[in-house]
């Protein structure tokens, strides 16, 4: 049932009051404005009880209009787009927002959990690092889930979101970040001076407090001088307005993260828009002007329902014509919150009493509260009554203590400034004693610092900062400064003098609101020895979670400066890290989630495999057919094995084009490929490939495979599929950076060809009915490690390589990418006659360990070429990358495990990777381990399991029995040690 | 971070890789004939190894993989982060082996 307004004003307000919008809190239906928060539309209903408290579940109300609220979290939206602890403050309002409280069972007005505020004295800070310390078994079964159950804000929507998110990126001269009336005249003044200027503001109107105050500029209401500013803003060609988008972090270089929501202020995005973007602002200038944030004052109780900063008070009625109470006490320690007092008053309210700190009102208090019949008490509140919502406060001066009754306390302890962003990249804010205040350290080179976030706090000189920054800003980008007149301010004082807290309080006297961190809970860390700020911080967690104490921080630095008899400069304060306001994770990976994760690359023959019908494997970036499963089979294995054995009696083909490929060419190639492998290219012969290893400089191995020489300045690298972009840095880095007087030039065409083995005793009659009739593929015209360019397919142009990685008479064969699926379906129809099949990665590893072929399994980095059993291969006559230090006495010990092969003594024993070899007689234990397995597969040639592995003295050992130990997975099998060749030892087949 | 490429401007620290120290640059040189004793052995694990680490400017070898994929030199203040001058291409610095 919609309830009226109670306390919405008549008039006033930048609120349409012609389109009324329904909304729902805690199942209630109510009814708000366009140009509403939910917590505006909230106050307006009378509702002030909207959550309850972390730590001690206590209710609390909504403290503030903006997005420093620690109280007023609640979840938004209903279903998968529940979105949790999310501020009322800064939700706006829509037809149709559901939103529900946090953090209470069973109902907001009756919370269980509030047994936690009657236990409250058990569970003070490092209550739980305390607590839950013993039986340690306890932990995972009682402690954690009591634990999870109990703590925590919202809950998490626990399905896909079904919305979509985005990156995007910008650039410009300057970079205004708040829009009061500090930086609508920085941007003002960039702007006009022609530069490019972003103004990014979180709310969704700009004009920051001079929304929220009756103040005047130019003899215009504030805010009609902010909307006309904006106005001329947006009319400019090079200003680019971004209302809500909050600038979360400044990273080097003039990076800027923000947030834009762009659909968070509608029942759901429309189609084709995301829910947020996630923005990435290059600015050769920023300026800040992110203003001020009011900070309570603590006394007794002070948390309770109707305890709202003064400046949300003004908000509530200025902007939003909500009266948030109508008997009111305001407690300040300062003169710029009296204007609540007229504000208050002109809403209708009744200011009850104003009381003032500070030993002595100034006059201007004083005038204030006359204006109205206030009041004047100078003294302090020292407690709260009432549970659910205030219902009076005890203050107390020199008169004595009295009570008085009300609805609404509005406080304010000054303002802090919103220096966040200015620490992103190190630099700590500064303790400015006359302002009592944080302000700017060393702002990030770039950055200019106005208004109030730099401490400023009068409007005239918020103007004129303003407006001297965005000059400065657009002159350091070179245009040339507009003339601009500063408007005139009406007359303020911003005098203020610190109360850090309430000594004489009653009470539970809270800092940090969100934690439920009180006074006594700093006093009993100081105790305790938590004496330094960022001690303090985790031991009492004042100052994390959401709002990361933008209310509560400065309070809990002066209590401790206080309790160590120090001041709040010696003291110090935290370091503020990006983000300033929670970021959805979601936000943060844009597009990139589920199968948009990373890209998926797929092989220029595809097609092909899927046609045949492929099963596909992520392979590294790659997906690439794993097996090709036939009817009849029953898994993998069964595909695999029928596979293997058609390459060894027949024929296969396999898809190899995700192999890198790197083109080199020049008058020192050849001397180039001496240089970055271990063995020698310098003497391969034209036409001829070789199998090269390539060595990191420390000495082991990086990657391995053929190269071709194509012409007498011209060779072609492969590399393996893994390593493709590694080895391409690699060789760029050695020409470029070691070898620049080389005359080579290299460029990686793995994606311009597609490449096929064609492997098996009939390949070469496969291969003969491909390549064009006028090339001589016999074994006497194009012998094993063969290397040529042809034809193909009747014309299109091929290389042909000799090569063989199964063991088997085989072939590689390339063609241009796009003739990929071509070339693999003539490959198919020409092999027909044999039986061919296509196999994949399963099969093609299989093979390889049949051959005792390394891969990555065995090249992890630690190997070396002795390790490998290819030490032979490196040269002692010329240098070469990795040289000197494979001679590391280290790396030439004989005890390093070294490549074997390894045979289970019962035959279909299943080894896996990753099991430990300890001799047959020794305990499996780390001291007893002598090597591990690198590869294992089923071999359908010798009807058994065979693996490789790397074994100490592993040459020495061949028949030997040992242990291949596998406690992870339940595995202990006698294997024998053996050479890494399973089959054709002697290599007849590949020549044949 | 943002850096100042000499053939692409300035661009985003992303599209860069980073290795370290420039004085990778200084290779050895060492004849293939000659024998490797501990005093070789020495010097290259010095030149692969040993790292000054100096909280003040640092001459670095950075990649531009996703712009001209050249090996470029930047001199960049590793406790702010800034960068002291254009990028120089490693081409034009190296030496002959």
């Amino acid at each position: 049932m919609t309830r009226t307004q109670p306390n919405r004003l008549d008039t006033g307000g930048l609120i349409d009051r012609a389109q009324p919008l329904l909304f729902k809190f805690d199942g209630r239906t109510y009814q708000g404005h366009q140009g509403d928060t939910l917590a505006s539309a909230l106050l307006a209903n009378g509702v002030t009880l909207v959550g309850r408290s972390f730590k001690y579940h206590r209710p609390r109300g909504i403290l503030t209009a903006g997005p420093e609220e620690p109280n007023a979290i609640v979840e938004l939206r209903v279903g998968a787009r529940r979105e949790p602890n999310t501020r009322a403050t800064t939700a706006e309002l829509y037809d149709g927002l559901e939103a529900r409280s946090q953090n209470r069972w069973p109902s907001l007005a009756f919370d269980m959990m509030g047994i936690n505020n009657v236990l409250s004295p058990l569970l003070g800070a490092g209550f739980y690092y305390k607590t839950f310390m013993w039986p340690a078994s306890f932990w995972e079964k009682v402690y954690e889930p009591l634990i999870r159950s109990a703590a925590g804000l919202g809950r998490g929507a626990g399905m896909d979101d079904p919305d979509s998110y985005e990156k995007s990126y910008a650039h410009c001269d300057v970079l205004v970040i708040g829009a009061g009336a500090t930086g609508l005249m920085a941007a003002l003044a960039a702007g006009r001076s022609g530069a490019r200027v972003i103004l990014a503001d979180e709310d969704f109107i700009m004009g920051g407090r001079a929304l929220a105050e009756r103040r005047e500029i130019d003899q215009l209401a504030s805010v009609e001088w902010a909307g006309q500013i904006v106005a001329e803003l947006a009319a400019m060609p090079e200003v680019r307005l971004m209302p809500r988008t909050t600038v979360f972090g400044v990273y080097d270089g003039g990076v800027h993260g923000a947030l834009e929501r762009v659909s968070d202020h509608v029942i759901q995005p429309p189609a084709h828009q995301p829910r947020q973007r996630t923005w990435r602002i290059m600015a050769r200038r920023t300026v800040l002007s992110a203003g001020a944030i009011e900070r309570p004052l603590v006394f007794g109780d002070n948390d309770r329902p109707g305890i709202m900063m003064a400046g949300g008070v003004r908000t509530y009625i200025n902007r939003f014509a909500v009266s948030p109470g109508a008997h009111v006490v305001v407690f300040a320690n300062n003169d710029e919150a009296v204007r609540t007092i007229g504000d208050i008053t002109k809403a209708g309210g009744v200011v009850e009493a104003v009381v003032d700190p500070r030993g002595g009102a100034s006059e201007f208090v004083r005038q204030a509260a006359e204006n109205v019949g206030a009041r004047l008490i100078e003294g302090v509140v020292t407690r709260a009554h009432g549970t659910r919502a205030v219902q009076a406060v005890d203050i107390e001066s020199a008169a004595g203590r009295e009570r008085i009754d009300c609805d609404l306390v509005a406080l304010s302890g000054g303002w802090s400034p919103t220096v966040h962003l200015t620490s992103h990249l190190g630099a700590k804010p500064v303790w400015n004693e006359k302002l009592a205040a944080f302000t700017p350290g060393q702002p990030p080179t770039g950055m200019t610092v106005a208004g109030a976030a730099n401490g400023t706090f009068a409007l005239a000189e918020c103007l004129s900062t303003g407006a001297a920054a965005g000059l400065d800003a657009a002159s350091a980008c070179g245009f040339r400064r507009a003339q601009i007149e500063v408007p005139d301010a009406d007359p303020e004082s911003t005098a203020s003098s610190p109360l850090w807290r309430v000594k004489s309080a009653r009470g539970k006297s809270f800092i940090d609101l969100q934690n439920d961190v009180t006074t006594d809970d700093v006093q009993q860390a100081r105790q305790e020895g938590f004496t330094r700020v960022e001690h303090l911080k985790r031991y009492t967690t004042l100052g994390m979670a959401t709002d990361q104490g933008k209310t509560a921080n400065v309070n809990g630095l002066a209590l401790m400066a206080e309790m160590s008899a120090k001041s709040i400069a010696e003291t110090g304060t935290t370091v503020f890290r990006p983000p300033y306001t929670p970021v959805a994770i979601g936000a943060l990976a844009g597009a990139h989630r589920g199968r948009e994760f990373r890209a998926t690359r797929t092989s220029p023959a595809h097609a092909w495999a899927k046609a045949q019908g492929a099963s596909f494997i992520e392979a590294g970036v790659w997906l690439r057919a794993s097996y090709f499963p036939r009817e009849g089979e029953k898994d993998w294995f069964d595909a695999t094995c029928r596979e293997v054995r058609a390459v060894r009696t027949g024929v296969g083909i396999c898809d190899v084009s995700t192999l890198g490929k790197i083109d080199l060419q020049g008058a020192d190639a050849a001397r180039f490929l001496d240089l970055v492998y271990a063995n020698t290219f310098s003497t391969l012969g034209l036409g001829r490939a070789r199998y090269g290893l390539m060595l990191r400089e420390d000495g082991f191995v990086m990657d391995d495979g053929t190269t071709s020489r194509l012409g007498p300045d011209h060779f072609l690298m492969t590399t393996t599929t893994a390593n493709a972009g590694k080895v391409m840095q690699h060789l760029e880095f050695c020409h470029q950076v070691l070898f620049p007087n080389l005359d080579v030039q290299m460029i990686s065409v793995s994606d311009a060809w597609a490449q096929f083995s064609i492997a098996g005793p009939k390949s070469r009659d496969v291969l003969a009915r491909v390549v064009d009739r006028q090339h001589d593929i016999s074994n006497a015209a194009f012998p094993y490690m063969a290397a040529a360019r042809m034809t193909a397919l009747g014309g299109t142009p091929a290389r042909l390589f000799r090569i063989s990685f199964s063991g088997e008479l085989a072939y590689e064969i390339a063609v241009p990418a796009r003739f990929g699926v071509a070339l693999g379906a003539a490959l198919m129809e020409a092999g027909r006659d044999f039986g061919i099949t296509p196999y994949g990665l399963e099969a093609l590893n299989v093979m390889r360990i049949e051959k005792g072929h390394v891969t990555g399994a065995e090249l992890n980095g630690q190997t070396t070429a002795r390790d490998l059993g290819l030490g032979k291969m490196q040269s002692t006559k010329k240098d070469y990358i990795g040289r000197i230090l494979k001679e590391r006495a280290g790396l030439i010990d004989p005890a390093r495990p070294t490549l074997v092969g390894v045979k289970p003594l019962e035959r279909m024993a299943r080894l896996r990777a990753g099991a430990h070899f300890v001799r047959r007689d020794a305990p499996a234990s780390a001291e007893h381990d002598q090597g591990w397995l690198t590869s294992a597969a089923f071999s359908p040639a010798l009807d058994s399991w065979i693996g490789l592995g790397m074994l100490s003295h592993g040459p020495d050992r061949h028949g030997e029995i040992i242990r291949a130990v596998d406690p992870l997975r339940g595995g202990d099998t006698l294997v024998e040690v053996c050479a890494p060749v399973f089959v054709d030892p002697e290599g007849v087949r590949l020549r044949g | 971070m943002r850096i100042p490429c000499p053939h692409c401007g300035v661009r985003d620290a992303q599209e860069f890789s980073y290795l370290g120290d420039a004085c990778l640059q200084q290779r050895p040189i060492l004849p293939a004939e000659t024998p490797i004793d501990d005093a070789i052995l020495d010097q290259w694990h010095a030149y692969v190894y040993l790292r000054d680490n100096p909280a003040s400017d640092h001459r670095e070898l950075w990649y531009h993989q996703g712009g001209c994929r050249q090996w470029l030199i930047v001199a960049r203040n590793v406790r702010t982060h800034e960068i002291n001058g254009p990028a120089v291409p490693a081409s034009r610095m190296g030496r002959v082996p």
